[in-house]
């Protein structure tokens, strides 16, 4: 039973846990970026799945039945991960622009040829 | 694509999770700009990966030890959807019971990013301010010495072709500019704000842009005014907070901007949403710029 009413956070580490795999496997930097990504949104899912709450509906406070007990589910997360999501865009594509600077300047993005190159100079 | 479509499928459980707000971004953000900033950078860098892997047992190894460790973390935690969890207990209800009275905007969501996170929302403008900053200066080095005039031969000249896109998506793009207004201006009672409408308002000129070439949308906004726009959207924030300071109150207490409180309240919230609005426009547009002039130079090197 216990299972079954925290799935949300295995799927959250198994989300995780791919993201974090692809970072450390392979050496590919735009594949590292890719595995980053899906672990920031195993987070989102993560922040999101804590908001909810059987039953209850969208934090939008409906004025005509003002009074009667609506559950709500928690604004605060959503708040969070609102402006997580695209300050996440604004730095994926600040690091997409160092890979870019990182292919012109050596002319490849798998990480071991870099580190062969910084050996020769 | 495919992380186009993990994007598309989180949107859809945001939905579900009853976090309309988040959807809304998830799916303006994930499916449309951060789809097209990977695809242009793969172009740019080749998109095969030369298959040396290191040690993947080991990986694995490390992997699944920390998932372990998580998981069992997990095992102390609330179950899935209850109302009695801790994180439901502190500020969250105060926010559900009191900020409709308190400011008079009843999509909560709002009122917390605008009015009693303002702080955060403020800095997080900042961040996405100097990221733009950042991949501007980063990618703009060795294309401003060149001409504009050498975007002739763009990465759209394959799409002017296509007369069924051009003449559906001219007649879009009026669409798609109204929504992102109504968002924009609607995120006190509905869904939206300035972070989703600053987002769809870029993605129709970033759909412009691919159809008709960055030439000519350079001709509808330069990238000076879009800089220009991207400081005014920070700018215009931090001033709407300044003003309660002259009459003795706390940086970003709107309820000074007008007679009742209530309006002021209004009023700076959307003055505030306008600012967040028009930097992540200007920003998100200045991004996808400056990766596609990077794709048509590569495309002027073949």
């Amino acid at each position: 039973m216990n299972i079954l009413e925290s799935f949300n956070y295995w799927v959250v580490m198994i989300l995780m846990m791919s993201g974090l795999y692809i970072l450390i496997a392979h050496g590919n930097l735009v594949k590292k970026i890719i595995g980053l990504t899906i672990f920031q949104t195993s987070v989102y899912i993560f922040y999101i799945s804590m908001a909810n709450i059987s039953g209850a509906t969208a934090p939008i406070i409906y004025k005509n039945i003002e009074g009667d007990n609506i559950l709500y589910s928690n604004p605060l997360p959503h708040v969070l991960i609102l402006t997580a999501i695209v300050v996440g865009i604004s730095t994926m594509a600040l690091a997409l622009a160092l890979v870019i600077r990182i292919k012109q300047s050596y002319g490849t993005i798998e990480e071991d040829e870099i580190h062969a190159k910084e050996q020769q100079q | 694509m495919l992380l186009n479509i993990y994007s598309l499928l989180s949107a859809c459980f945001f939905v579900l999770m009853d976090a309309v707000d988040v959807a809304f971004t998830e799916a303006a953000v994930g499916v449309g700009v951060s789809t097209i900033l990977l695809l242009s950078t793969l172009t740019i860098t080749g998109s095969f990966e030369k298959n040396k892997r290191i040690k993947p047992i080991l990986t694995f190894v490390i992997v699944i030890i920390s998932g372990f460790l998580l998981i069992y973390g997990t095992l102390q935690m609330p179950p899935f959807g209850s109302s009695d969890a801790p994180i439901h207990q502190h500020v969250a209800t105060y926010y559900i019971e009191e900020s409709y009275t308190e400011t008079g905007i009843p999509n909560i969501v709002t009122s917390v990013l605008a009015n009693y996170r303002g702080y955060d929302t403020l800095g997080e403008l900042f961040v996405i301010f100097a990221a733009g900053i950042g991949v501007i200066t980063l990618l703009d080095v060795n294309t401003n010495i060149k001409n504009l005039s050498m975007f002739k031969n763009d990465l759209s000249k394959s799409l002017i072709q296509n007369h069924i896109l051009r003449v559906i998506s001219k007649m879009l793009i009026p669409f798609i500019l109204l929504f992102a207004l109504y968002v924009q201006f609607h995120g006190d009672f509905g869904p939206g704000g300035g972070f989703q409408g600053g987002v769809i308002f870029a993605s129709a000129f970033i759909l412009y842009t691919m159809l008709f070439g960055l030439k000519a949308s350079q001709k509808l906004i330069s990238q000076s005014w879009l800089e220009f726009f991207s400081a005014l959207g920070v700018l215009l924030y931090t001033c709407i907070g300044m003003i309660p300071l002259f009459t003795g109150k706390s940086f970003l207490n709107y309820k000074v901007l007008a007679q009742d409180p209530l309006q002021g309240q209004h009023l700076g919230v959307l003055i505030v949403e306008l600012g967040v609005g028009i930097t992540v426009f200007s920003i998100i547009l200045l991004i996808f710029i400056a990766f596609t002039k990077q794709v048509s130079i590569i495309g002027e090197g073949k």
